[in-house]
C-alpha cells in the first residue's frame, strides 16, 4: 500500500463564542452589523454554526438565515441567506460582501419592512479558536480511515469544513492530502463532493469510509 | 475561615457511554497542557443553588483530568448576605436604593477573604458578584481572573452596577449565559452556557416500572397525551397562561395538564399564585398541580419523561435549564421566546417558539396532530442538548477558556 512521504497530523477544535458589541433589532440594523462586525463573526455565525449544528439537516443554513426566518418573520429573505453556500468562499470578505449584497438589495426593495423591529434581536458573536493536535498521525489509507472513524465531532469538522478557509482552497483537508500526499484525486474529488449540508457530520463520515473503503477494495 | 471544598471522585469514564470515546479523547486533549496548571473557583456558597449544583460536578471531573483545581467558598454574616441579596436582585432590575453602609458591608467582607483565600492559582474563576471585589488581590500581571456571572444583567440598578463595573472591569474576562445578559464591558466577554449532568437524578435514565408508579401516584393516566410544565409557582413562570392554552388544545384533543413545581409553604409569594392558579384550574379533574417537596429530582425526572409535550411558557426567564433537560430527554418542548430559552430552542428545528397563550396552544395542538415531527423535534433537541449543554461541554468550555488566556489568543 502506498505511504505518504508527508504524514496527515490529525487535531481537534474547540471554540470559545465572544459576544461582541453589535445587535440588530431590525433588518436595517442587521445589515449594519454585517457590514461592520470581524471576521471572526462572520466565520462564528456562518461556518462555525454548521459544526455545532451538525445534526440539523432539513433548512438549517447559518446564523443569520435562522433569525431573520424565526424573528424577523421574512422567509424569503432567510430562504436567500440560507441559499449561500459556505463551499464557494475560501475568503470571509467575499461571503461577507454576498450577505450584505443580499440583505442589501432587500433593505432597498422593502424598506419599510427594513425598519420594522424583529421579535428577537440578534446579537453578533466572534468565534476563538483553539486547536490541539491528537496523538494519531496516518501515512497510509488505512491509518487515515483509522483515524477519521475515531475522530470526533469537532475533529471532524475542522478537517472537512472549516479547513476551506485556511487551505484558501475549494476543499478540504482530507481531499487535499489524499490528492497530495496518497496521489488519490478521483478518491479527493469525490470525497470534497459530499454535500455538508444535507448531511450531518455522522453521515458525511460514513459516506467518507465508504469512500476509501471502495478505494481499499480496488488496490 | 473560607472553606476549601473536598469533594468525592466522579469517573470521567461513566460519562464515555454516553458521549463516545472520541469525545472523551477530545477533552483529554484539551486538558493536557493544562495539566498541573493551577485553578481556583471561587464562590459564596457551597450547597444549594445552581452554581453550587454545578460545581459540585465539574470540579472533580476536572480533577479527572490532572488538573489542579480547588473550590473555595468565601464566608461573610448575615449583614453581607443580606446586602448580597438585595444587590442580586436590583442586578436584575428589581428597585433598590444602595446605601454607603450597604457597599462598605461589601467591600469589608470581600477584605476580610482576601486575606484568607489562597488567590494564587494560575487562573482564578469567581462566581457571580459576592466575591467580585476579591480582585483587589491580583499582583499586576502575575494570573489570570474571569469573572463568571450567573445573572441576567440586561437591565441592572445603575449604583449597584456602576460600583461592581469598577471591579469587574479589572478583570481579563467575564462569562455570560446569553448575549443578551451581557453589558458594554472594557474586557472580553464570552457566552458560557449554564449545564445539566446526564448522570444526576434528575436526567438519569430511569426504569419504565418507576414512571409509571409516579403517575399512578399523581393520578395521571398513562393512556392520554400529558402536557407539563415544571416550574415553581411564580407569575413569571406564567402558569395561569399555561392553564389557558390548555383548554384551547383540550377542546380539539383528550389531554391532562401537569403543572409541578417546588413546595409553595414556604413562599407567601408562590402560595399566593398557587391560590391563583388553583382558581384558574377550577377543579378541573385533567388538571394536576403538584406541590413537590424542595427537592424531588426523580420524580421531576419521571414527569419529564412520561409527558407527551413539555411547555415553558415564561414571561421573563433566566437560562431556564428545565428546557435543556426535557430535551436531554427528547420531549418536544414548546416555549416562550425569553432569556435563555431561544438558545435551546432553535424554532422548527429543537423545539417550537410561543409569544402568547393563543400561539402556545396552536404550537401544541400542531404537535399533537404531527406526533413524527414531535420525535423528530425531540432527537434533534437531545443532540442539541448533547452538543452545547451537557456538563462535560461546560468543562469543554473551561478547558478552552484557559488554554486561551494562557496562550494569549
Amino acid at each position: 500500500m502506498n505511504a505518504a512521504e508527508t504524514p496527515f497530523d490529525f487535531v481537534t477544535v474547540s471554540y470559545l463564542t465572544r459576544i461582541g458589541n453589535q445587535s440588530a433589532g431590525t433588518l436595517s440594523e442587521f445589515l449594519t452589523g454585517l457590514e461592520h462586525c470581524s471576521d471572526a463573526s462572520i466565520f462564528h455565525h456562518t461556518f462555525q454554526t454548521l459544526g455545532s449544528h451538525h445534526f440539523l439537516t432539513e433548512g438549517f443554513s447559518n446564523d443569520f438565515a435562522q433569525w431573520v426566518l424565526a424573528d424577523a418573520n421574512r422567509d424569503d429573505l432567510a430562504e436567500q441567506l440560507a441559499a449561500l453556500d459556505i463551499r464557494d468562499y475560501v475568503s470571509i470578505a467575499a461571503l461577507r460582501s454576498d450577505l450584505c449584497r443580499v440583505v442589501g438589495d432587500y433593505c432597498a426593495a422593502f424598506p419599510d419592512l427594513a425598519k420594522q423591529a424583529t421579535l428577537e434581536r440578534f446579537y453578533f458573536c466572534e468565534s476563538v479558536e483553539v486547536t490541539v493536535p491528537l496523538d494519531r498521525r496516518s501515512r497510509t489509507l488505512g491509518e487515515f480511515r483509522d483515524g477519521i472513524e475515531h475522530l470526533s465531532h469537532a475533529g471532524f469538522y475542522y478537517h472537512f469544513i472549516s479547513s476551506r478557509l485556511r487551505l484558501q482552497l475549494q476543499t478540504n483537508d482530507f481531499s487535499h492530502w489524499l490528492a497530495d500526499g496518497l496521489g488519490l484525486a478521483t478518491l479527493a474529488d469525490s470525497v470534497n463532493h459530499i454535500d455538508i449540508y444535507t448531511n450531518t457530520l455522522d453521515s458525511s463520515r460514513a459516506k467518507l469510509l465508504r469512500l476509501i473503503d471502495r478505494e481499499r477494495r480496488k488496490a | 475561615m473560607s472553606e476549601t471544598l473536598a469533594l468525592n471522585r466522579i469517573p470521567l469514564e461513566d460519562y464515555a457511554a454516553l458521549l463516545g470515546a472520541a469525545e472523551m479523547e477530545e477533552l483529554r486533549a484539551l486538558a493536557k497542557p493544562l495539566r498541573g496548571r493551577s485553578i481556583e473557583m471561587i464562590n459564596s456558597t457551597a450547597i444549594g443553588g445552581g452554581v453550587a449544583e454545578i460545581l459540585n460536578r465539574l470540579v472533580p471531573l476536572a480533577e479527572e483530568l490532572d488538573l489542579q483545581i480547588k473550590w473555595n467558598v468565601m464566608t461573610g454574616g448575615e449583614d453581607f448576605f443580606d446586602v448580597t441579596k438585595s444587590f442580586h436582585n436590583a442586578l436584575h432590575g428589581a428597585p433598590y436604593h444602595a446605601s454607603q453602609r450597604d457597599f462598605d458591608i461589601f467591600l469589608a467582607y470581600n477584605e476580610r477573604n482576601r486575606k484568607t483565600l489562597p488567590l494564587d492559582a494560575e487562573f482564578v474563576v469567581i462566581h457571580d458578584p459576592q466575591p467580585a471585589a476579591l480582585i483587589d488581590a491580583r499582583k499586576s500581571g502575575s494570573n489570570h481572573w474571569v469573572w463568571r456571572c450567573h445573572i441576567d444583567l440586561s437591565h441592572p440598578n445603575r449604583p449597584v452596577w456602576e460600583f461592581l463595573e469598577k471591579f469587574v472591569s479589572r478583570y481579563n474576562g467575564a462569562m455570560f449565559s446569553s448575549p443578551e445578559f451581557s453589558r458594554q464591558l472594557p474586557i472580553p466577554q464570552y457566552l458560557f452556557y449554564p449545564a445539566i449532568d446526564p448522570l444526576s437524578e434528575k436526567n438519569q435514565e430511569l426504569d419504565r416500572d418507576f414512571i409509571t408508579e409516579v403517575l399512578a401516584r399523581f393520578h395521571i393516566d398513562p393512556h392520554r397525551a400529558i402536557l407539563t410544565q415544571i416550574s415553581r409557582f411564580d407569575r413569571l413562570k406564567d402558569p395561569v397562561g399555561v392553564i389557558r392554552a390548555y383548554r384551547i388544545v383540550k377542546r380539539y384533543f383528550d389531554c391532562q395538564l401537569v403543572l409541578a413545581g417546588g413546595s409553595a409553604s414556604d413562599d407567601p409569594e408562590g402560595a399566593v399564585v398557587l391560590k391563583e392558579v388553583l382558581r384558574e384550574a377550577d377543579n378541573d379533574p385533567d388538571i394536576k398541580i403538584l406541590e413537590l417537596p424542595a427537592w424531588a429530582p426523580l420524580e421531576v425526572n419521571a414527569l419529564q419523561r412520561a409527558s407527551t409535550v413539555v411547555i415553558q411558557k415564561s414571561l421573563r426567564e433566566g437560562f431556564g435549564l428545565t428546557v435543556s433537560e426535557a430535551l436531554w430527554k427528547k420531549k418536544p418542548v414548546v416555549a416562550s421566546a425569553v432569556g435563555g430559552i431561544p438558545i435551546q430552542i432553535i424554532h422548527k428545528h429543537t423545539g417550537l417558539l410561543a409569544h402568547s397563550v393563543e400561539g402556545t396552544a396552536y404550537q401544541i395542538r400542531f404537535l399533537l396532530s404531527h406526533p413524527e415531527i414531535a420525535v423528530k423535534l425531540g432527537e434533534h433537541g437531545h443532540q442539541h442538548v448533547k452538543e452545547n449543554f451537557l456538563i462535560t461541554q461546560k468543562l469543554k468550555r473551561y478547558l478552552t477558556l484557559f488554554l486561551t488566556l494562557a496562550w494569549g489568543s
